[in-house]
C-alpha cells in the first residue's frame, strides 16, 4: 500500500479527527499502563480468575499457575504503556496498534459479554455482544487502515526517506 | 531561512506534535497519585495500624525428628477430614484425586494435598464403632507415603474395638477425638487420664457437668489439649484482633454472627452407608453415654446431630465456631447472661434439635450483646459484624473496615472528605500482594467473592491443617496451644447456656464467683 500516498489525500479536518482519536486511544492505553505499574498490588489475577466463555478453561488455568500470572501482570503492565506511548507519539504505530488489538482481543474473549455470562465486576454500562472493548477493537483498525504517523508522529522521522520522497 | 530548513523544522514540530499529551498525563499522574498518597497517609495517620498482613504465631524449636504415635477415635466425615489435614489420606481418595486432576486440570486437590508439610505422625491405632469405617481408617492410618491404591495396600495400623483398649496401647503418644459430641468428654478424660495428648473435636462436650470433669481432667494431667476450631488459624481474625485491640471501632456495642446452611448435608442428613447393620455397628457401644438408650437405629447412628442425646444441635456444632472466632478476637470470655429460641421449623424429619436457632448473650461488664443467628433452610450470608461508635468491621475470608457515618474520632476527616464511610478504611484480602487503604473497586469485588484467596499462590490453605500442626508442635514442645482448655472451657459453657435456655425456656445466667450456670435467676451485673 502506497500509505504516504494516502495520508497526502486526507482534508485538514480528517487529519485532525485521525490523530485525535489516536491520541485519545494512546491516552487510555498508556493510563491504564501506568496506573498498573505505579501499583504494586495490581495482579491480572482476579481478572483471569473469572473469565467466561469458550477461553475460560485457558484464561483460568493461566490464573492457577503464579509463574503464568506474573508474566500476564509483566506484559500487560508494559504492553498498555508501550502500546500508549506509541499511538500518541505516532512511534512504531502500525506495531503498537496491532499490538493493542492484540491485547484487546483477549481481553474481549475473556469477558465475552454473552447473555448469561455475569462478571464479578459489574459493567458500568449495559453490553450484549458488543462492549467497549469491541469497539476500541475497530477503532483502532480504523486507524490501521487510516494512518497517521507519518503526518504526526515520529514515525515522520523514522520512514523520513521514504516519506520525504512522497513528497 | 532556507525552504529545506523550514522543511526539517516543520518535520520535526509535525514529528513531536504530541510531547505536550504525554506531558498532561504525567502531571495528571503526578496529581492524582499526590492525592492518593495524601488520602492514604492521613488515613494511616489517624488508624495507626500497620497495613502488613497479619504474623501468625509460630512455635519455635520444633523438632520434628521422632515421629508421634496417633490414634484416631471416630473415622466419620470430620475424622477423615482431621486424617487428611494431618496428611493421611485413603488410598482410594488419592485415586479419585487423581483422576479428578486428570480430567480437570483446575483440580488442585492432590496437589496441594501432595504439597502440605509432613508432620512426621504415625497412626499407629484406629478406632470405630462401624467396622466399614473402621476398616476404612486402617487403610488411610497406613497410608503414610499418600499413595493410591495400586502402590499402597498394606496395613501398619491396629484397629480397636473400644477407644479404652487403643487408650491402653503403650505404641501411641496421643489421639485424635471425632467421634459423636456424647462420647467427647469421656473419652478425653480417659484419655488425659492415660497420659495420651488430645485434639477433640468441637462441640467439646454434650453437657455442662462434663464441662467441668473435663477441665478438670486436663488440668490435673500434663496433656497437650486442642480443641478443634481452626479458624484460631485464620488469618483475617488475627488482623480484625489487631483492628479492634487499636481501639479503631470506638466503643462497641453489638456484635452479630452467623450460620447459614441450606441443604439437607447442612442439616445433617448425612447419607446411611449400604453396608450399616446391627452386625457392622457395635450399637450399644454408640449410646452407652447418652441419657436415653433406644434399639438401633441407622439413622441416629449417621445422622446423630439431630438428637439431644448425642449433641446439642447448632448451638455445639456451629454456635461454637462462631463463638470462640469473636473470642479469640475480642477476648470476651463467658457472658453474663443469654436467651435462646427457635424451633424445628424446616426439617420436620423427627428431629428434636431446632433447624432455625437464635441466641442473645449480655456482657454488662463490656456494655455489649453478642448475638447469634442461624438457619438451616437458607443460604444468605451475613457474615461476622461487630458494631462501634466509630466503625464496624466486617470479617469472613477478608476483612473490611468502614468508617461510621457518625463517628465522633473521625468526624474531623470525614468533613474533609479524607474519610468516605462509604469506601473501607481497612481492607484486608488473605494472599493479596498487600493490604493498602485506598483500594480500587475491582480489588474489593475480587476478593469479596473469594477469587484471590482461592488462587493467590496456586493453592488453598487448610486452616485444618495448620490447627493440627499447631498441636503437634505444641506436644513437640510442651506448650499451650491457642485454642486450649481454658479457651474451650469458655466456649463450652457458652454455648451450653444457650443449649439450656432454649430446652428450658428460660433466662441462664453465669456466675463467675461460683462458676455455676443457674436458670431463670436474675444476677447482677
Amino acid at each position: 500500500m502506497q500509505q504516504s500516498n494516502v495520508s497526502y489525500s486526507y482534508s485538514g479536518s480528517q487529519v485532525t479527527l485521525l490523530v485525535v482519536l489516536r491520541i485519545l486511544i494512546g491516552w487510555h492505553f498508556l493510563y491504564e499502563g501506568v496506573t498498573k505499574l505505579l501499583n504494586p498490588s495490581w495482579s491480572s489475577l482476579g481478572y483471569l480468575a473469572d473469565s467466561k466463555g469458550i477461553f475460560a478453561d485457558m484464561f483460568q488455568n493461566w490464573a492457577s499457575n503464579p509463574n503464568a500470572v506474573r508474566t500476564i501482570d509483566f506484559m500487560n503492565e508494559w504492553g498498555l504503556t508501550l502500546v500508549g506511548l506509541g499511538l500518541i507519539m505516532g512511534c512504531l504505530t502500525r506495531i503498537s496498534i496491532f499490538g493493542g488489538i492484540v491485547m484487546l482481543g483477549f481481553y474481549y474473549l475473556s469477558h465475552p459479554p454473552m447473555v448469561g455470562y455475569k462478571y464479578a465486576l459489574p459493567s458500568e454500562g449495559s453490553y450484549l455482544w458488543v462492549n467497549k472493548n469491541l469497539i476500541e477493537i475497530f477503532a483502532l483498525a480504523v486507524l490501521y487502515v487510516f494512518p497517521t504517523h507519518q503526518i504526526v508522529g515520529i514515525d515522520r522521522l523514522i520512514f523520513s526517506k521514504k516519506y520525504n520522497k512522497s513528497i | 531561512m532556507s525552504d529545506s530548513n523550514n522543511i526539517s523544522r516543520r518535520n520535526i514540530l509535525k514529528a513531536f506534535a504530541a510531547v505536550p499529551v504525554l506531558g498532561a498525563l504525567g502531571f495528571g499522574v503526578l496529581r492524582k497519585k499526590n492525592y492518593d498518597n495524601d488520602i492514604r497517609d492521613q488515613i494511616v495517620k489517624e488508624l495507626g495500624i500497620s497495613y502488613d498482613p497479619p504474623v501468625l504465631p509460630t512455635i519455635e524449636g520444633v523438632d520434628k525428628s521422632k515421629p508421634i504415635r496417633v490414634g484416631i477415635i471416630g473415622y466419620g466425615i470430620r475424622g477423615e477430614q482431621l486424617m487428611r489435614a494431618a496428611g493421611f489420606a485413603h488410598p482410594k481418595t488419592i485415586d479419585q484425586w487423581r483422576e479428578a486432576a486428570e480430567k480437570d486440570s483446575k483440580d488442585h486437590r492432590l496437589e496441594d494435598f501432595l504439597a502440605q508439610e509432613d508432620l512426621n505422625l504415625q497412626f499407629t491405632g484406629a478406632c470405630d464403632l462401624f467396622d466399614v469405617r473402621a476398616q476404612e481408617a486402617m487403610e488411610a492410618c497406613s497410608n503414610v507415603n499418600r499413595k493410591g491404591s495400586k502402590e499402597q495396600n498394606t496395613l501398619t495400623c491396629k484397629r480397636y474395638r473400644t477407644y479404652q483398649e487403643l487408650l491402653a496401647a503403650t505404641d501411641i503418644d496421643a489421639v485424635i477425638i471425632a467421634a459423636p459430641d456424647h462420647w467427647h468428654a469421656q473419652i478425653a478424660i480417659d484419655a488425659a487420664k492415660a497420659g495420651k495428648h488430645i485434639y477433640v473435636e468441637k462441640g467439646m462436650t454434650r453437657t455442662i457437668e462434663e464441662v467441668f470433669q473435663l477441665t478438670d481432667a486436663i488440668k490435673k494431667s500434663n496433656v497437650i489439649f486442642q480443641l478443634g476450631h481452626q479458624g484460631r488459624q485464620t488469618e483475617s481474625f488475627i488482623k480484625a484482633k489487631e483492628i479492634i485491640d487499636k481501639g479503631l471501632l470506638g466503643k462497641i456495642s453489638l456484635i452479630e454472627v452467623c450460620t447459614n446452611r441450606n441443604s439437607p448435608n447442612g442439616a445433617w442428613v448425612y447419607d446411611i452407608h449400604p453396608d450399616a447393620s446391627e452386625k457392622t455397628i457395635d450399637w450399644e457401644q454408640f449410646q452407652k453415654p447418652s441419657p436415653n438408650k433406644v434399639p438401633f437405629s441407622k439413622e441416629r447412628f449417621f445422622r446423630w446431630r439431630c438428637w439431644w442425646d448425642y449433641g446439642t444441635g447448632l448451638g455445639g456444632d456451629l454456635l461454637t465456631h462462631e463463638y470462640d472466632a469473636i473470642n479469640q478476637i475480642m477476648n470476651l470470655g463467658i457472658p453474663h447472661s443469654c436467651v435462646a429460641s427457635g424451633g424445628v421449623y424446616f426439617y420436620k424429619d423427627g428431629r428434636e434439635v431446632p433447624d432455625v436457632f437464635q441466641a442473645v448473650y449480655e456482657y454488662p461488664e463490656r456494655d455489649l450483646t453478642f448475638m447469634y443467628s442461624a438457619t438451616l433452610s437458607s443460604d444468605r450470608d451475613r457474615g461476622k459484624m461487630i458494631m462501634g461508635h466509630d466503625g464496624n468491621i466486617s470479617i469472613g475470608g477478608e476483612l473490611t473496615v468502614y468508617a461510621d457515618q457518625e463517628s465522633t474520632r473521625y468526624k474531623p476527616l470525614i468533613d474533609k472528605g479524607v474519610i468516605d464511610p462509604q469506601i473501607p478504611i481497612f481492607l484486608y484480602s488473605p494472599g493479596s500482594k498487600r493490604i493498602d487503604a485506598v483500594t480500587s473497586a475491582t480489588a474489593k469485588y475480587f476478593a469479596g467473592r473469594g477469587l484471590l484467596y482461592t488462587y493467590r499462590q496456586g493453592k488453598r490453605v487448610d486452616t485444618t491443617h495448620l490447627h493440627i500442626k499447631e498441636w503437634t508442635d505444641c506436644i513437640r514442645t510442651n506448650q499451650q496451644p491457642s485454642c486450649n482448655i481454658d479457651q474451650g472451657f469458655q466456649e463450652a459453657i457458652t454455648a451450653h447456656m444457650a443449649t439450656v435456655s432454649y430446652r428450658e425456656n428460660v433466662k441462664v445466667f453465669w456466675d463467675p464467683d461460683k462458676q455455676q450456670v443457674l436458670k431463670g435467676k436474675s444476677l447482677k451485673s
